[in-house]
């Protein structure tokens, strides 16, 4: 039995199944083992350099592009709104000096509309004055005249009852010199 | 009859340990899938069913997660994208830009090795990257892809890579004389330290679990392979990258020969 153990497992296995020295060594495997290897590296390369590696490379190729890509789009982005910031930005000086313009026009313009308003008060002022001066002036006149009229009245009738008589130019002359001292 | 004397001795000692077994190396041993038949070249073996399982593994990864060509991948698109990355990069760095055009090949060797030290690290799995003679053929086809692509693209000037110009006239011949040794010497050790390393730590883990039967020492044992065992898939991922890279640096070689 041991004998025909011996002859199917080859010279290397003992009666019990065990290895006979090491069994890389063993001369009757070798050739089953490198057929083997063989059968599995060349497998392996068609499958790798057919299918799998030119996938992988393709794959990681668009990755790499489309992170390109979008770091380009990011960046184009980024431009645009520091674009857009710097439009608002100046969008909002604009809009201040606008403003302020506007500001000193309607100062500038009430300040004129003030002065016309003034001016004009001023000359009213002054006309209605001048009027006022001229009525009192008037009337002024008019009290002298009737004074003397009532004073030469009174002088005629008081020289009359005292029993004298006197011409009207004598008269006027006394009450004017009168009237002027 | 000197084989039947070795096995009666084997199972002596067996009986005279007291329980305790040793069979480190049964692990390595090629066994035909279906019967009990002899192990000829095609018979499919265990061999073929783990280096078949590690060919699924990397369709799985590579052809099945990365079928959504998505540009946000997915968890398995992306492991694929990482080892992708990391290969082509080394082969870039190391080769330069007109090594690109071997990355196929390196990354199917990466590959392979990679994903058999790994799937070997599994509980009952079979290694085949710890057969020196599927180290061999990986170590002695780079040696003599390399060698022949160095002397199609530099024609006899390939051979200015043993010849040190900028060394004492007096010393160049003998430099030259260590140079080809160690360069014949490369496929050697390029292959021995994947499969010693591959095997002595498969090798070890047995012989922790087999001092696990002895109830006095089966906590320290077991604690050696949890221990051998987080090594172990160091060494795995390592060993496939030292290979890898070895392979980059011997290409660069046959690229540019001068030193």
């Amino acid at each position: 039995m041991a004998t025909e153990t011996h002859d199917a497992a080859g010279a290397c296995v003992d009666a019990g199944g065990s290895a006979l020295g090491m069994p890389q060594l063993c001369g009757d495997w070798m050739s089953n083992q490198v057929f083997w290897l063989v059968v599995t590296l060349v497998a392996i390369f068609f499958i790798m350099s057919r299918i799998a590696l030119p996938r992988i490379g393709a794959v990681l190729a668009e990755r790499s592009g489309t992170i390109t890509n979008d770091i380009a789009a990011a960046e184009e982005l980024k431009n645009k709104a520091s674009e857009a910031e710097a439009a608002y930005e100046k969008a909002l000086v604009d809009a201040r000096a606008e403003a302020a313009k506007i500001v000193a026009e309607a100062k500038a313009e009430i300040q004129a509309e003030l002065d016309v308003e003034l001016q004009k008060a001023d000359a009213e002022i002054a006309a209605k004055t001048a009027e006022s001066e001229a009525a009192i002036a008037e009337i002024r006149d008019g009290a002298v005249k009737s004074v003397t009229a009532v004073a030469k009245d009174t002088a005629k009738e008081l020289v009359a009852a005292m029993g004298g008589s006197a011409d009207a130019k004598t008269i006027t002359a006394a009450v004017n010199a009168r009237m002027k001292g | 009859m000197p084989v039947k004397t070795k096995v009666t001795r084997v199972a002596t000692e067996d009986k005279a340990e007291g329980g305790l077994v040793f069979h480190p190396l049964d692990q390595f041993i090629v066994k035909p899938l279906f019967g009990d038949g002899p192990v000829h070249w095609y018979t499919p073996t265990n061999v073929t069913l783990w280096m078949g399982i590690a060919l699924l593994a990397i369709i799985g990864v590579f052809v099945l997660g990365s079928r959504g060509r998505a540009v946000i991948p997915t968890r398995m698109q992306s492991i694929g994208e990482l080892i992708y990355g990391f290969i082509y990069k080394m082969v870039e760095d190391v080769t330069g830009k007109d090594g690109v055009k071997y990355f196929p090949y390196i990354m199917t060797l990466f590959l392979f090795i990679l994903f058999a030290n790994y799937l070997a690290l599994l509980p009952m799995s079979y290694s085949p990257t710890s057969m020196i003679a599927v180290t061999a053929v990986l170590g002695f086809g780079v040696f003599i892809c390399v060698t022949i692509l160095g002397f199609v693209k530099n024609g006899a000037s390939f051979l200015g890579l043993f010849w040190m110009s900028d060394a004492p006239a007096v010393l160049r011949p003998i430099i030259a004389v260590i140079e080809v040794i160690s360069y014949f010497v490369r496929p050697v050790s390029h292959s021995i330290r994947l499969a010693g390393n591959i095997m002595a730590g498969h090798a070890v883990l047995k012989v922790f679990a087999g001092f696990a039967a002895l109830t006095l020492v089966s906590p320290v044992a077991i604690f050696g392979i949890v221990a051998i065992y987080g090594l172990e898939v160091l060494v795995a991922g390592i060993q496939a990258y030292v290979f890898t890279i070895l392979t980059c640096v011997y290409l660069k070689d046959a690229l540019h020969p001068a030193h």
